[in-house]
């Protein structure tokens, strides 16, 4: 990566811990209701891949887990936390949530709540780029325990018979929910469990975003030349709980640890101070900047921003009508 | 009789059972060393070991059908199905295989499986955490369908679906866990089958299962202290088969039906009913039934709007005021 480049990505990566820490704290203050799954230890994961793709160009689909992969596309992190704040301005209108954010001007095509749901939803945008014959490629972000569902199989048979242009990324944080991969899935490297369809497939460390970068780069310039698809496994750890309902009961305190030994956002920045690009207290300037930029616009925009109407109830689940008439009266012009 | 919580009631359920029979066991994602999503399955693990509760992977339908497979040979599992969002991945197995196995092996053959999960519409969970599905599988034939609306049915009724040799699907509700209630100290069984008398009444019936059991409770209070009316609740806990002569006697007796449910209309319990009614006892009737059900739309997040969508008991109040023409 170009010295420029790893400078912006860092700042990326600490709005993308602030962001979510600031999520935390609405959560706590009642201002976001539901179910909120938070990204921080992962961050190098959605930067690398997303640095070697091209956001706002490629189409990019993930689980509930979605906020930073969201913003990486191109969403603007105010009308994600409205979302979140369930505001008519939210990238969904405060009809989705935070499991279900959405910017498809971005081409970020959403987050989706069940378990393994996106894998032929991804392999499907894959067939829709290959008929069209556009140079996009199909990203798909999902758990390590998302790979149990049948559906993760039917879709790499699908995927690899028809050579779909699309890229598996498989953030393996080592647990779904409460329950250590040991204990869910015969084998823990799951890039193993896609030879068998000959799909190219790789391992890698998800917690240095320039390792998951090279990565990258191999994965989607396979997937972009008509290769196919590819599988890319990267290694990393959620800090938080699940959820927001979690108190971290399956696992140690000193297993936590030893990941946060190895943070995504620290290796970056101690890696360009030790090349004499940054200093600590520019670094430290990052990160109150982007904690001003986070109260003073985007909580701003969020808490000002209106709620949705009741009356509006029923908008988005059809079509509007009016454009619809010929075919729901059969009467076309 | 013992006060505690629907949660504890399963748990205790599951405990008797599976002390009693080593061929009872439990699976499903989180139930085991992390004691369940609602703590259903607390301490079981401990107590019973791996190979009887069983943490599964996150593969609905293979699990669902691996528990139906050995229900084949004489197990009795009880499956939990995390949230009934997450039923429609497990739906071709309960439905194609346990629902129909007895009748197209011409009874050669059964699947004796509980299958548990958490319906309802809790707090803001978005379009696809807040489903009510009890319109889907009360409409299966071979499917017994139950849903306690409060711990002592949770105990009973997990208890008689678990000694019954028919699959028996459970909807449970996200919101309900921790409601506490009278439980008898001694084994109890409560029938499959039927409906209860909730409260008794002599004006309008009003029909409820599961959560809105307590709507129709509330607004019967309102109903009777505010506006004399004498509401009779009917707590539809066992979907399928729906209770046609319960439904019958008590509609004979007031004369006006209110069915309340958690569901949106089409295809549902509302519908179901009516359709008793007509076929029971339509001559009985003073006013057209009227059902209080959620607004046809994927649940929204936005709190209003999801306040909006789901009805409670001030709808059902205003349902029988509207009926007696005072609204
Ligand atoms: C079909 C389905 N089953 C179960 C769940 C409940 N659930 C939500 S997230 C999750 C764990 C997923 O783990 P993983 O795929 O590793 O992703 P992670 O949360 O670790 O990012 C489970 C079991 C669900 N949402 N959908
Ligand atoms: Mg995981």
């Amino acid at each position: 990566m170009k010295l420029e480049d790893k400078k912006r990505v860092l700042r990326e990566m600490v709005l993308h811990r602030r962001f979510e820490e600031r999520c935390y704290q609405a959560y706590i203050e009642r201002k976001i209701g539901g179910f909120l799954h938070l990204y921080p230890g992962q961050e190098a994961c959605c930067n690398g891949v997303m640095e070697a793709a091209r956001p706002g160009h490629d189409y990019v689909i993930t689980g509930y887990r979605d906020h930073v992969h969201a913003i990486k596309c191109g969403a603007d992190p105010k009308e994600v936390m409205a979302e979140l704040y369930g505001k008519e301005t939210g990238s969904s209108k405060g009809r989705g949530g935070s499991m279900h954010i959405f910017d498809v001007s971005k081409r970020f095509m959403g987050g989706y709540a069940l378990v393994g749901g996106p894998f032929p939803l991804a392999a499907g945008m894959a067939k829709a780029i290959q008929l069209k014959g556009g140079d996009e490629i199909a990203i798909c972000f999902l758990g390590d325990a998302a790979n149990n569902q049948g559906v993760f199989h039917e879709t790499l048979n699908m995927a690899a018979l028809w050579k779909l242009p699309v890229l598996f990324v498989c953030e393996n944080n080592l647990y779904g929910i409460g329950t250590a991969i040991e204990r869910s899935t015969a084998i823990v490297h799951q890039h193993k469990r896609v030879c068998a369809y000959g799909i190219e497939a790789a391992e890698c460390d998800g917690q240095d975003v320039e390792k998951v970068y090279a990565a990258a780069r191999v994965a989607v310039d396979h997937v972009r030349h008509g290769k196919g698809p590819y599988f890319l496994e990267l290694m990393t750890y959620r800090y938080r709980g699940h959820s927001m309902s979690d108190s971290r009961g399956y696992r140690s305190r000193e297993e936590e640890e030893m990941w946060k030994q190895r943070d995504p956002i620290f290796i970056l920045r101690d890696r360009l101070i030790a090349e004499g690009a940054l200093t600590m207290a520019e670094f430290e300037a990052i990160e109150k900047e982007t904690d001003a930029y986070i109260e003073n616009e985007v909580i701003k925009f969020a808490e000002e921003s209106p709620e949705p109407r009741v009356e509006d109830l029923e908008k988005y689940v059809f079509a509007d009508r009016e454009t619809q008439r010929p075919w729901l009266t059969g009467k076309a012009a | 009789m013992a006060n505690i919580m629907y949660w504890e009631a399963i748990q205790r359920a599951h405990d008797e059972e599976m002390a009693r029979d080593p061929l009872v066991i439990c699976m499903g994602e989180d139930i085991g060393v992390a004691g369940g999503t609602y703590k259903a399955t607390k301490g079981l693990y401990e107590k019973y070991g791996p190979l009887r509760v069983i943490d599964t992977p996150i593969s609905e339908g293979g699990f669902t059908g691996l528990g139906i497979g050995a229900s084949f040979l004489g197990v009795r599992p009880i499956i939990e199905i995390m949230s009934v969002n997450f039923a429609w991945l497990a739906m071709d197995q309960m439905f194609n295989s346990a629902a129909k196995v007895r009748y197209m092996s011409g009874g050669q053959l059964t699947a004796p499986c509980v299958f548990r999960s958490a319906g309802g519409a809790a707090h803001q969970l978005g379009a696809q955490h807040s489903a009510r599905m009890e319109k889907v599988f009360m409409g299966i034939a071979g499917l017994r369908v139950v849903t306690p609306s409060n711990p002592k049915q949770a105990y009973g009724l997990l208890k008689s679906a678990i000694r019954c040799d028919d699959p028996v699907f459970i909807n449970e509700h996200e919101l309900m866990y921790n409601m506490k209630g009278e439980v008898p100290d001694g084994e109890y069984f409560h029938p499959l089958e039927g409906s209860e008398i909730a409260r008794s009444g002599t004006d309008v019936t009003l029909f409820g299962y599961n959560i809105s059991v307590h709507w129709c409770l509330k607004a019967a209070e309102i109903l009777d202290k505010q506006y004399g009316i004498s509401a009779e609740v009917v707590d539809l806990y066992c979907l399928s088969p729906l209770d046609r002569a319960g439904i019958k006697a008590s509609v004979s007796k007031t004369h006006r039906a209110v069915i309340a449910e958690e569901d949106e209309a089409p295809v549902g319990v509302g519908s179901e009913v009516i359709a008793i009614i007509n076929e029971e006892c339509f001559f009985e009737l003073d006013a057209a039934p009227v059902r209080v059900h959620s607004a046809m739309v994927p649940q929204p997040y936005n709190h209003t709007l999801e306040k909006a969508a789901i009805p409670d008991h001030e709808d059902v109040v205003k349902a029988v005021l509207k009926l007696f023409g005072k609204a």
